[in-house]
């Protein structure tokens, strides 16, 4: 038995999360998922599969969502990422009020993924239709059926004009 | 006086028996017409920001200072021995603190006895071989490549109908059906029964293997320090987690405290330990590390639990007016390797309609697959599938209205236990849910085309019928702070369906304090004692405790205040967080001056779950009406609108009410229409690993959902009137797609799920 970490060359790289700098070591087999959650403690981000197929892990890069689990994290160098910690957990955020106010969310787990998903689509379309809407969210699986109520929550926002395009700092 | 009590409770469609202690007398039931503020209003949740920002903590999400990762090697044969196994490599890899298997673990037997922890035989592709801790999950993964294992590869069976010839392979010992034998029911003379049949169907009807996928995986976090051993878990049943735990790993029960304030759902997959319960335990003792292993993706594809297939035959026999005459009804559930109780099939066709004559014959049968687990409404989905596709294939062939067929054999009472129901508004639910389906505008099968005749619409019905009344034992504490607000502890679990926010809503309302004033925590086992939120049973256990839990602190309130204010306790008046004597207004205190005071805590009242009554039966019940789009060129269906009206006693928050309606409607169409686990005959090698290949509801395949509600309180369930709401939206769901589309092709098909091709098979456009 071995004590210590098997080594592994790491990479140091400089991002900004959530408005903050930050640099970090990772090793070259690490996704941004990984990165997020178990280096930066941001575990408001899930991992649903792992690969690909359920959404749960969407973040913003550079202003677009993609799925955390599927990029590296030496990729993320020198980018800009947004997990649904940028919402600051605030009622205020009208995307959280939306999904709250229509229980848009039974578990949660798929939460945060379902809202990254949306604010990346309001980020590019404030004013959604529903057609864009459900298209944005067929990746990100809900097993407990909140799809009707994660609509009525996208539509809300879009009604009052969209989410806010900027993070909070 | 506490006393202890024998109670039969009904859980998840069987009875048993169980001492329960009852700390004293119930409450009288609130009326079917009490005027309330927050009970009945669509509260959101009380925890919806910590779950939608991301701060809520699951299991997943706990990673305690010097955490190591586990990873457990699993079987790539559906029946082999284990010849030899060596670990060296694998323990002197980098990184790695531990690596368990048979040959150093201790004896510890699992499912029921069936198995050992690490069972050097192995009954399905994903039984346990081996475990490795390690320091990252990484190295716990490399690790497992480098365990060696030879394995003596045995006979295997995958399905139930083969597993039950003679001659079969035998996966249990004792034999390959549960139990030993085939659980018979009968009532009447069903032979006769069919001889006096003006008209009988008959048909089969199979569902498939479903998996929960819950989207957290199945996974705990544990800590072993010194003497005590604390483990994060992603649980239905803390209480039943640790009960397993301290049972396998030999520490009293006291000294393991179970964990699950959040949870990422479960659906019936998550009601006990699991074998990584036992392991990340074992390995922290070993390691002197907290330890964490959570499942993969694929793991929970393989050995999460399913909704065992099954496959079943009816036979109808009724009178030409549409009453029924007999019942025959046989039911085979496919448990896979290892399953404790049986699959209640027999449930629907013995109680749901009224029949003279009925036989029921079934069996869960052990094949060399995932092991089943409970999934909502284990039994009672699948079966309903069969009986209610065979009740509106009658109505076809007498050319009646399936729903007048059903008016016509509405159970009057429970005819299996002889004895009423406490309650029972089916009747409401098929009235509002035809109204809201536009039932009238159904035509008789096949229905008419539209348009140019490629597509065709039909409409289908269904009713359920499911327990849901909750029992004893549960336990509440309820303390009021010295600033006016009030704290609830109840060590149940809020599995997502919302049951923090309705419990905290029966607190405020005896409180007379609003929601935000009231902060309930539950998912601890330091916490009073509560049932597992399966069943549909959470608010029917837990929320009587919690109102009993509430008017004691609330009783002891007024008689403090009526010693602060020199009035009889009697005249004393709670309202708005200000007690005042009645009719002398400004003779009042406010709670938070009362309670600040008296300091700490000393205002608190603790509730207890009172015994069901035993001379009644409790049911829930509800229908569902479905139409939908059937395109006769490409087999595709597609649901344009589910009306579901379920009586379910009073409802606590419509909001989260019609929550329910739509996950147990998502799910039972996804059963329906898509899911289907499939197994490889071959190699017993699951084919679905994953979401890419197992297709759960999406967006573009959920369509409009009206969730209704008969709303009448139950006069003697509990103290609140309530019935559960879990499992039944997910009973009919199925049967009625199916017998819509029935409907619209004229053609019936009762092999779900109904896929593209099925219906193009039904439709003779393809071989």
């Amino acid at each position: 038995m071995t004590p210590s970490p098997p080594v592994e060359a790491t990479t140091r790289i400089q991002l900004t999360v959530n408005g903050r700098r930050r640099e970090v070591a990772v090793a070259p087999r690490r996704t941004l998922l990984q990165l997020v959650r178990e280096e930066l403690h941001l575990t408001g981000t899930k991992e649903g599969c792992g690969v690909g197929t359920c959404g749960a892990c969407t973040v913003l890069v550079d202003g677009g969502a993609v799925l955390s689990c599927l990029v590296l994290a030496v990729q993320a160098a020198g980018r800009t990422v947004e997990t649904i910690e940028a919402l600051g957990g605030d009622a205020a955020d009208p995307l959280l009020a939306a999904f709250i106010r229509h229980d848009a969310f039974q578990c949660g787990f798929c939460t945060p993924g379902q809202i990254m998903t949306l604010r990346g689509l309001f980020r590019r379309t404030p004013r959604p239709s529903l057609g864009e809407i459900r298209r944005a969210v067929e990746g990100n699986v809900c097993r407990c059926g909140a799809h009707l109520r994660i609509q009525a929550a996208a539509l809300d926002v879009a009604a009052q004009g969209g989410a806010p395009g900027t993070p909070r700092r | 006086m506490p006393r202890i009590i024998r109670q039969k409770v009904e859980f998840e469609g069987r009875i048993e028996e169980r001492e329960v202690v009852i700390e004293g007398d119930d409450l009288p039931v609130w009326p079917a017409d009490e005027r309330f503020t927050v009970v009945g209003t669509p509260v959101p949740r009380v925890d919806g920001l910590e779950r939608v920002g991301g701060r809520a903590r699951y299991t997943t999400d706990e990673f305690p200072t010097g955490m190591l990762w586990g990873a457990i090697l699993r079987s790539p044969h559906a029946h082999a021995r284990i010849a030899r196994i060596d670990t060296g490599n694998a323990e002197r890899a980098s990184g790695v603190h531990a690596v368990l298997s048979s040959v150093n673990a201790p004896k510890i037997r699992w499912h029921s006895g069936a198995s050992w922890l690490f069972d050097p035989e192995l009954r399905y592709v994903g039984d346990e071989v081996a475990a490795v801790v390690a320091e990252d999950a990484e190295a716990a993964r490399d690790a497992l490549d480098l365990i060696e294992v030879e394995y003596e590869v045995l006979p295997h069976v995958v399905d139930a109908e083969e597993a039950i010839r003679p001659g079969a392979v035998l996966v249990q010992p004792a034999g390959n059906i549960l139990g030993g034998d085939w659980e018979r029911y009968a009532r009447g003379d069903v032979d006769r029964g069919i001889r006096e049949a003006e008209v009988t169907v008959e048909l089969t009807a199979r569902t498939p293997d479903q998996l929960h996928h819950s989207m957290e995986t199945h996974g705990s976090v544990a800590d072993w320090s010194g003497d005590r051993l604390v483990v994060w878990d992603s649980t239905q049943h803390i209480f039943g987690v640790r009960r397993q735990v301290a049972a396998a790993v030999g520490l009293p029960m006291d000294r393991v405290r179970v964990l699950s304030p959040f949870m990422g759902g479960g659906f019936g997959s998550k009601n006990g330990a699991g074998k990584y319960t036992v392991i990340a335990a074992l390995a922290s003792r070993e390691t002197r590390r907290p330890v964490r292993i959570v499942f993969t993706r694929i793991e929970e594809s393989q050995a999460a639990g399913k909704r065992p297939r099954s496959v079943q035959r009816i036979r109808l026999g009724a009178r030409r007016d549409g009453r029924l005459t007999a019942i025959d009804y046989w039911g085979l559930s496919n448990v896979g390797a290892y399953r404790a109780v049986p699959s209640p099939l027999s449930g629907p066709p013995k109680e749901l309609y009224a029949c003279p004559n009925v036989r029921t014959e079934t069996a869960s049968v052990f094949t060399h697959t995932g092991p089943a687990a409970a999934f909502r409404a284990p039994g009672y989905v699948e079966a309903t599938v069969a009986l209610e596709c065979a009740v509106e294939a009658l109505a076809d062939r007498l050319g009646m209205d399936p729903l007048e067929v059903r008016l016509r054999n509405h159970a009057e009472e429970d005819q299996v236990l002889g004895r009423p129901y406490s309650s029972k508004h089916l009747r409401e639910a098929y009235q509002l849910g035809a109204r809201s389906i536009g039932w009238t505008k159904r035509t008789p099968t096949p229905a008419q085309p539209v348009g140019d005749g490629r597509k065709r619409r039909g409409m289908g019905m269904a009713s359920q019928l499911w327990g849901g009344s909750g029992s004893a034992p549960a336990y509440a504490e309820v303390r009021v702070n010295p600033d006016g607000t009030a704290e609830v502890r109840i060590g149940t679990q809020d599995i997502g369906t919302g049951a923090k926010t309705a419990l905290t809503q029966i607190a405020a309302e005896v409180l007379s304090l609003p929601v935000d004033r009231i902060t309930l925590t539950l998912g601890d086992t330091d916490f009073p004692y509560s049932p597992l939120s399966a069943g549909s049973q959470t608010i029917a256990s837990c929320g009587p405790a919690v109102r009993m839990a509430a008017e004691e602190a609330r009783r002891h309130l007024l008689e403090a205040a009526a010693s602060a204010l020199e009035a009889a306790p009697t005249d004393v008046r709670l309202a708005s967080g200000s007690l005042h004597v009645a009719g002398v207004p400004d003779r009042k205190i406010s709670v938070a001056e009362l309670t600040g005071r008296m300091g700490n805590f000393t205002i608190s009242g603790r509730g207890f779950r009172g015994a069901n009554p035993d001379d009644v039966t409790i049911r829930t019940w509800g229908a569902q009406f479905a139409e939908v789009e059937v395109d006769t060129e490409t087999g595709e269906v597609a649901v344009l609108k589910i009306s579901a009206c379920h009586d379910v006693g009073r409802v606590i928050n419509p909001l989260q009410y019609t929550s329910q309606i739509h996950g147990g409607v998502i799910q039972g169409l996804g059963l329906a229409l898509s899911e289907d686990h499939v197994t490889d005959p071959e190699t017993g090698n699951v084919l679905d690993l994953g979401f890419d290949a197992y297709a759960v509801p999406r967006q573009s395949m959920v369509p409009e959902i009206d969730a209704l509600a008969v709303n009448i309180p139950d006069p003697v369930a509990n103290n609140l009137g309530v019935k559960g709401v879990g499992e039944p939206p997910m009973i009919p769901t199925p049967a009625a797609v199916a017998n819509a589309v029935a409907n619209a092709i004229g053609v019936r098909i009762t092999d779900l799920p109904i896929t593209p091709m099925k219906v193009l098979r039904a439709l003779g456009r393809v071989e």
